[in-house]
């Protein structure tokens, strides 16, 4: 059976033959953030995909990895273009370099992972948290349990973690 | 990782001069056509034709490209009374023209045809929206797409905005600086009767004008219009049998890309505030045999100011990094020492995947800009050179040019055309 699943109003499909989604999508509905890791290689890969970038290799097992990291770059949408967005706006699309793997196996590589800035409690961050979060901050994942076979991973601002004085923001909202 | 020698499949140098464009077409630029893509694209291929002075057994071969609504090239064929000995409708967006361009070279090079139509037809506005709102915004999300859609991550904007940022951090660029691309692409929609915004901006509208997606404010967006465009490639010694003088092709790049692209567009190689047209350069110039000092006017992709001035700056008309600096100097607008997308591209002339860029080129190298100066007795145009508002958009003695064309962060294709030397 493909997982299906409606989230905020929007159909999500894993068929079955998607082996690699389906898999990954089923470790986060158990709170476990895995990723790939090439047989061969011995690197993890992000998204899920069928082989390896750096050798081919399609054997991997899924390595259990730990969902912290630091905002690479982020886009802050203020004009939502899908309707189950609409009332969402202003939010954050995040691009997170997870702390495993990062400058590996080049310099500018890292398992740089997708997600929105959500709160502790797995809603969207509201603009008094977003106007505090830019690249250099500190996030962890926390997953938004849809169903019993799916979750949607997110993140969160890591409050454990040592956060950098002023996260770089977009310049002009120094003058909101 | 070194983009060199390895690479050096995608043109073959000694075919540098050896085709040309020999003619260009295009419906107008608006909003609302009430035509279908098919009938457009009659027109834009017709048009091309006239322009060619060519008859339906002078074209053999037809390719059309589409990520959204178009139209097949057998229809179109078939509707201007055109035989086909090849032809190939392929899926894509803003990498495809110059890519077709070099498809062209390859098949007629191939024997297989003599001569190709490459058209665009879109209804990108009234039919299928290019921004990506209205029923494509709701269809259904599956497999990968989870890992973007389902966060609300899906329009082009929404899609390179992280690289965007990305280069403001990694080297202090201002949306200011980025603002002048708007700034010097209205003023030359401004000397084009043919644009759907003829409007000139400051660098002030243009930041103080509502956030869409930060760092993208709305006049940092192109317009959505709804055209049809087309570009005739064959040999340069047919070419030169045509009415105007043949634009020709020195180089091709189609589709050259980052390592690692993935559903993300190229985030995980890095650094991500590089774009595609860092590996793109070395072949485009080497197979041209020119640099980046040589050009006299470029056309790149502008889907957003940010892609202009990314794309100035891999392909290195300036310095990595400076990209901010080079495109609020003055020196891309009319005037200036290497003008960008003089029509007004796809901020102010219309939107069309890339096509317009290499039509206006074209009319660049014909010199033979369609602005509002007058012309002589013979029919030939005027040109005044002062740009001033309502005026000319020709640049002086412009030899040599540059398409740029991006699809994503991680893809572009580009193309070097010169001025006929006989």
């Amino acid at each position: 059976m493909p997982i299906q699943v409606e989230y905020m109003g929007m159909m999500l499909t894993v068929e079955d033959v998607d082996r690699e989604n389906r898999e990954f999508f089923s470790f986060c509905a158990k709170g476990e953030f895995r990723l790939q890791r090439g047989s061969e290689s011995g690197l993890l890969r992000y998204p899920p995909t069928t082989a390896c970038p750096w050798t081919g290799d399609r054997e991997y097992e899924w390595a259990l990895v730990e969902g912290k990291g630091t905002i690479h770059s982020y886009g802050e949408i203020h004009h939502p273009i899908q309707p189950a967005f609409k009332t969402k706006v202003p939010y954050m699309t995040l691009v997170v370099d997870l702390d495993t793997q990062k400058g590996q196996p080049t310099e500018h590589e890292a398992l740089r992972i997708g997600g929105n800035l959500v709160t502790t409690s797995g809603d969207f961050a509201p603009p008094e948290i977003i106007r505090q979060v830019g690249i250099g901050t500190r996030v962890k994942m926390l997953f938004n349990n849809i169903t019993d076979d799916f979750a949607l991973p997110q993140w969160t601002v890591d409050t454990e973690a040592e956060q950098p004085e002023k996260p770089w923001r977009y310049p002009e909202d120094e003058q909101e | 990782m070194p983009a060199s020698t390895e690479t050096d499949s995608s043109t073959n140098k000694f075919l540098r001069g050896k085709y040309a464009i020999c003619g260009i077409g295009e419906t107008s630029y608006r909003r609302g056509s009430e035509e279908s893509t098919r009938n457009l694209a009659t027109w834009a291929v017709g048009n091309a034709m006239k322009d060619a002075g060519m008859k339906a057994t002078d074209i053999d071969g037809m390719l059309s490209y589409s990520g959204n609504d178009s139209t097949f090239s057998p229809l179109i064929a078939n509707d201007l009374g055109i035989r086909l000995n090849f032809y190939m409708d392929v899926h894509g967006g803003g990498s495809s023209t110059e890519a077709l361009i070099g498809i062209a070279i390859g098949v007629i090079e191939a024997g297989m045809c003599n001569t190709v139509a490459i058209f665009r037809a879109m209804n990108g506005y009234s039919q299928v929206r290019i921004g990506g709102t209205g029923a494509r915004s709701a269809t259904p999300i599956i497999g990968d797409q989870i890992h973007h859609r389902a966060y609300g991550w899906q329009s082009a904007g929404q899609m390179f905005a992280p690289t965007f940022l990305r280069h403001m951090y990694d080297y202090g660029t201002t949306p200011e600086q980025v603002a002048a691309v708007k700034v010097a692409h209205s003023k030359h929609a401004s000397n084009n009767p043919k644009a759907y915004y003829k409007k000139r901006y400051t660098v002030e509208d243009v930041v103080q004008s509502r956030i869409i997606c930060k760092p993208l404010h709305l006049l940092d967006c192109c317009v959505e219009t709804d055209n049809a465009t087309c570009i005739i490639v064959t040999r340069l010694d047919r070419a030169r049998d045509c009415p105007h003088p043949p634009a020709v092709i020195q180089s091709v790049v189609g589709r050259c890309s980052k390592p690692r692209g993935d559903i993300h567009l190229h985030y995980q190689t890095g650094p991500i505030s590089t774009v595609a047209g860092h590996y793109a350069k070395n072949i485009l110039f080497r197979n041209a045999g020119v640099g980046p000092e040589d050009i006299d006017v470029t056309g790149s992709y502008d889907a957003f100011t940010f892609t202009t001035m990314l794309q100035l700056e891999d392909y290195g008309f300036c310095k990595k990094g400076e990209g901010g600096a080079y495109v609020s100097s003055g020196a891309i607008e009319l005037g200036g020492s290497r003008p960008n997308n003089t029509s007004g591209g796809h901020l102010c002339e219309g939107y069309t995947h890339g096509m317009n860029m290499v039509i206006e080129n074209t009319r660049q190298l014909r010199h033979d800009v369609d602005d509002s100066c007058p012309t002589d007795k013979n029919g030939n145009k005027q040109h005044t050179y002062t740009y001033a508002e309502g005026g000319c958009r020709q640049v002086r003695n412009a030899e040599l040019t540059a398409n740029l064309g991006w699809a994503h962060p991680g893809t572009g294709s580009a193309m070097i055309m010169a001025k006929d030397t006989r």
